[in-house]
């Protein structure tokens, strides 16, 4: 899994490259919560890149949309691959945690 | 995992349905290194993968660890609020969603668990949409 990360005006815009699985997930979260840290609250996961998420990696969005949430600051999706999106419906996330077709439409909702 | 892909295409199995078995498979190793072997504990889990009936795969998960019963670990509740999900249950609750026919058994110091695997949407895949 590779993250990269650019700054869209007021929101932090992390792609996420690769596969989200039991051994990855954890690295993405503990990335977003490095970011977390140093102030950042309104963030578009770019998932374009990613390829396979199983629910380690549903539990990081999960516990990371929790903890935003109670900062007052969000957390949407944006660009999720057929198979991705698949795992976001049928586990229920998609209705949960915000999704958007594209990075641009998750940045101005 | 690879072996596991390397069994499924070899079944005919699209890329698509590879990528739900790769999700199940990981699912059930996840829980039988949490309910098997907590805390850390050594132990081997083996996977034997094989031809079923007609199209099928067969996924085979052999390990010697604590018993435990695949029925008992629940499905997650995935229409509560964010707020409210519990964490767990969810691995469970794909494996359901993606395997067609799951076992368990007992038998003597070993856990067994199978795995069913249908290829699911072939035709669907294999027809190509009209030109625009």
């Amino acid at each position: 899994m590779e993250l990269s990360n650019r700054k869209e005006g007021s929101t932090f815009v992390v792609s996420v490259k690769g596969r989200m699985d039991a051994v990855t997930a954890p690295e993405f979260e503990k990335a977003m919560e490095t970011l977390m840290g140093e102030g950042e609250t309104a963030f578009v996961v770019d998932m374009a890149e990613l390829d396979y998420i199983s629910s380690a990696g549903l539990r990081s969005i999960l516990a990371l949309a929790k903890k935003l949430k109670t900062d007052g600051g969000s957390l949407h999706l944006a660009a999720l691959q057929d198979s991705v999106k698949e795992v976001f419906d049928i586990s229920g996330f998609s209705s949960i945690i915000p999704v958007f077709d594209s990075v641009e439409a998750a940045c101005n909702a | 995992m690879a072996f596991v892909t390397d069994c499924a295409e070899g079944r005919g199995f699209r890329p698509r349905r590879i990528q739900e078995v790769q999700l199940a498979v990981e699912e059930a190793l996840v829980n039988i290194f949490n309910y098997a072997y907590p805390e850390n504990r050594d132990g081997e889990v083996r996977i034997l993968c094989e031809p079923g009936d007609q199209d099928r795969l067969v996924v085979e998960f052999r390990d010697k660890g604590i018993p435990y019963t695949f029925e008992d670990l629940g499905d997650a509740d995935v229409s509560s609020p964010v707020a409210e999900r519990e964490i767990g249950g969810l691995g469970v609750f794909l494996i359901r969603k993606m395997v067609d026919d799951v076992r368990f058994r007992r038998d003597g110091d070993e856990n067994i668990l199978t795995f069913i695997l249908e290829p699911r949407d072939q035709d669907a895949e294999t027809v190509t949409p009209p030109p625009a």
